[in-house]
């Protein structure tokens, strides 16, 4: 008898862990003849809300992290991600590329990575500055992360738009939660295992599988998130995103115009920037004798 | 002895000494009877026929009356805002728009004196202050940004930065120039156009510097000053023909304005407000420290959104702190701002003073213990006493909301974790101050506090080159320096 595949259970990524939704709910993915793939989780608002809390905890441990830290951290998850492209390609191809596309598309990807790899110790010295205040004050204004940052991954994509949009923001120190393409959703799950074996702490990457129809209202509405970001060109999805966001003034970014397989326009450290504040820290020169520097 | 040597600082005994009055004059202030709206480089009488005073909230009298701008008049400003940028701002080669941005500069520190009496005498702040912070930092923060126009690139590595076109600007009342010169100044710059409305309390200086306007020759229709309340800063905010909003002010109506252009491509950037942590550990220098809490929360009768409004004192030196504290605030003089003795000027209008003694009663409510200097007040006009509150536990509402008074809530701690917990534990994030002389110290502190402006060993200082903006509910974006600029251009 032939030997029997074991297929995956897809399951969903909060704070380290792989569990199932606890709604117990689930919906099919198919490809485009309409043959299950799998079944995902169908998560819900309240997956949502523990991964929020699992971000928020771990967001103090990984901006405190050395960025240098962060970079060889990122660095690993590319080189698991190297590691495991047949995966992805199988994945890929199951859900409607071609083989050259989704070798193509697994390039870009792990190529993203080592990108934003190298921007985590970089991007502070070129958008930092001394401010050469006229008063006898030292004075300097450094970027530093948003916090917690729910993102509503592209849907066209499985993997790219996926990576392209975390990426940028954990390299910046923050924490999110990820709402998986619907259509598209195998790579994800696949992606957070990824994540998982390239020590990257839990809850710095929350990954949910399910309905932007359904999650994307509590994204925006959640009091302890401090940034969105969403890629779509829903109208009606984005107004929605930016009045509910302004409960608490969220950071709105709308990434509606960005083809990620283009690398111009879809990787850049403004990506980073757009998660990060700027503190500005002033402190007292003393001046109290004469002395000038000399020579 | 040493116990002398501890106690070396006396209490002045401040109800025997009396100072001569020392008034500035009023007669460099020229104040019309009656102003309209500045639009298309010219004063307007507004559609609406309508006026509405401004008062002098140190006397309650009458300075002059403003136009009511309807949706109407918002329209033609937009207009005029837009066909310069067409045909004219958009076009001119950006060296020559730093020089009307210089030009503006000088002339504001030619009539320096004249733009502190009128601020002084609109919005009630001491003379000293208008004339020594607010004036000077006006005319900087243009001759600052004047010379980015023809430099933006150098801002932005690897980009060609594009101006957005026509900016809505709405100001506060507490900064009114300031404000007027934060928003108007990097909006030139980066090439833009403006619209802009200063608060219905104070609009006399943002009028004056209309005029400051007219004659540097600035083209008609790049910078428009419009007044009125609410409703004038609702039809800024939902003109369809605005690409950016820039908004000081609360966090309450912040959040109506993030709401309002949902939906719209308007850039928006918002300053709120904040309920800043001032923290002393034991090893500050305490005489300094004090002088920094008192700088904090009644600089500016404590309009200042980010005042040091919660002061967090470690335990061991809680009684000495309270001490010269006490002392201290004994010694403002409160009253009359156009005298250059006053430290603390007038509430700037009767109903932030309500807003003011609600807290005030909240916190008696709240069973905290309440000290306020027992200086006299002045029979007319809107003043409030200095006021601090002790015992406060971080859920009174004293140490939660903002109060934009001279009301201090004031808690204790012990260790460095426990403090930073305290400090941000609250929506708001724009400011916080740290006393101590240990350097390292210092750092974990201002790296750990989640606050956009952070005064180590000193509060409340400002400059043209200092970004200035907050983190969580006190807003999003910059302004001032280098990332002042990015809220006004497209990257």
């Amino acid at each position: 008898m032939e030997r029997l595949e074991v297929l995956k259970t897809y399951k969903i990524y909060i704070g380290g862990q792989f569990p199932r939704t606890e709604s117990g709910r689930y919906y099919k993915a198919k490809n485009a003849k309409g043959e299950l793939l799998a079944n995902m989780c169908l998560s819900s608002r309240k997956d949502f809300r523990d991964a929020v809390v699992a971000a928020r905890g771990a967001f103090g441990g990984w901006s405190g992290r050395a960025a240098f830290n962060r970079s060889q951290i990122l660095y690993r998850i590319a080189e698991m991600l190297e590691g495991r492209r047949a995966q992805f390609a199988d994945e890929l191809i199951k859900q409607g590329s071609s083989s050259a596309d989704a070798e193509k598309e697994i390039n870009l990807s792990i190529d993203r990575l080592i990108y934003y790899a190298g921007w985590c110790d970089k991007f502070q010295q070129v958008f930092s500055a001394v401010n050469p205040v006229a008063s006898s004050h030292f004075n300097f204004s450094v970027p530093e992360p948003t916090g917690v940052v729910a993102i509503i991954a592209p849907q066209d994509s499985s993997l790219i738009g996926l990576v392209s949009v975390i990426a940028p923001v954990i390299a910046g120190g923050n924490t999110c939660v990820v709402l998986a393409s619907e259509e598209k959703p195998l790579c994800s799950v696949t992606f957070a295992e990824v994540i998982n074996s390239s020590d990257v702490p839990g809850g710095v990457v929350n990954i949910l599988t399910g309905k932007p129809s359904e999650l994307v209202k509590y994204f925006a509405d959640h009091m302890d998130v401090n940034a969105v970001v969403y890629c779509e060109k829903n109208d009606t999805d984005k107004k929605l995103i930016q009045e509910k966001a302004s409960l608490n003034v969220k950071r709105v970014l709308l990434y509606d115009k960005v083809n990620w397989l283009n690398e111009n326009e879809s990787q850049s450290p403004y990506f980073i920037m757009d998660t990060q504040e700027i503190k500005t820290t002033w402190h007292p020169i003393e001046n109290v004798a004469g002395g000038k520097a000399g020579y | 002895m040493a116990k002398a040597a501890k106690n070396n600082t006396s209490k002045l005994k401040f109800d025997t000494i009396n100072y001569a009055p020392a008034p500035e004059s009023k007669s460099s202030a020229k104040i019309e009877a009656q102003y309209d709206l500045f639009i298309n480089g010219k004063f307007e009488k507004p559609s609406s026929k309508k006026y509405f005073d401004t008062i002098n909230p140190a006397t309650e009298e009458k300075l002059s009356s403003v136009a009511d701008a309807n949706a109407a008049d918002v329209d033609k400003a937009v207009k005029a805002a837009r066909t310069a940028y067409d045909k004219v701002w958009s076009k001119m080669p950006a060296k020559e728009r730093a020089k009307y941005i210089y030009r503006i500069a000088r002339m504001i520190q030619e009539r320096a004196r004249e733009f502190a009496v009128i601020e002084t005498l609109d919005g009630g702040k001491p003379i000293r202050e208008s004339r020594d912070i607010d004036v000077p930092l006006v005319a900087n923060h243009f001759f600052y940004y004047a010379g980015w126009a023809d430099k933006l690139e150098y801002a932005f590595p690897n980009r060609s930065p594009k101006s957005l076109g026509v900016a809505g600007q709405i100001i506060p009342w507490n900064f009114p120039l300031l404000m007027a010169a934060w928003k108007i100044a990097p909006a030139l710059a980066t090439g833009n156009t403006v619209v802009l409305k200063p608060a219905e309390t104070t609009p006399l200086t943002a009028l004056k510097l209309a005029e400051i306007i007219q004659e540097s020759d600035l083209p008609p229709g790049v910078v428009n000053i419009i007044t009125g309340a609410g409703a004038t800063g609702a039809a800024i905010v939902n003109h369809p023909d605005i690409n950016k909003i820039a908004f000081t002010g609360s966090t309450e109506v912040g959040k109506l304005i993030q709401r309002a252009v949902a939906g719209t491509d308007k850039k928006v950037t918002l300053e709120l407000g904040g309920k800043a942590a001032n923290i002393i550990f034991e090893d500050a220098p305490i005489d300094q420290a004090v002088e920094g809490i008192i700088n904090g929360i009644y600089f500016n009768q404590g309009h200042v959104c980010c005042a040091g409004s919660r002061l967090f004192v470690q335990e061991s030196v809680y009684k000495e702190v309270m001490r010269k504290l006490k002392d201290r605030i004994a010694t403002l003089i409160v009253g009359d701002p156009m005298d250059k003795n006053t430290d603390v000027g007038a509430i700037n209008s009767k109903q932030q003073l309500e807003t003011i003694h609600k807290y005030i009663n909240i916190g008696k409510k709240e069973g905290l213990e309440i000290f306020e200097s027992s200086c006299a007040l002045p029979k007319k006009g809107f003043f409030c006493r200095p006021t601090l509150f002790t015992n406060v536990a971080q859920s009174s509402r004293i140490a939660q909301e903002e109060i934009f008074g001279p009301v201090l809530a004031i808690q204790t701690f012990r260790t460095d974790d426990e403090v930073i917990e305290k400090a941000n534990n609250t929506p708001f994030g724009l400011s916080a101050g740290v006393w101590t002389d240990k350097g390292s110290k210092i750092f974990n502190l201002t790296t750990k506090l989640r606050a956009g402006v952070i005064w180590a060993n000193t509060y409340n200082k400002f400059d043209p080159t200092s970004p200035f903006g907050g983190y969580k509910e006190s807003g999003f974006g910059r302004e001032g320096g280098l990332h002042g600029l990015g809220a006004y251009l497209n990257v």
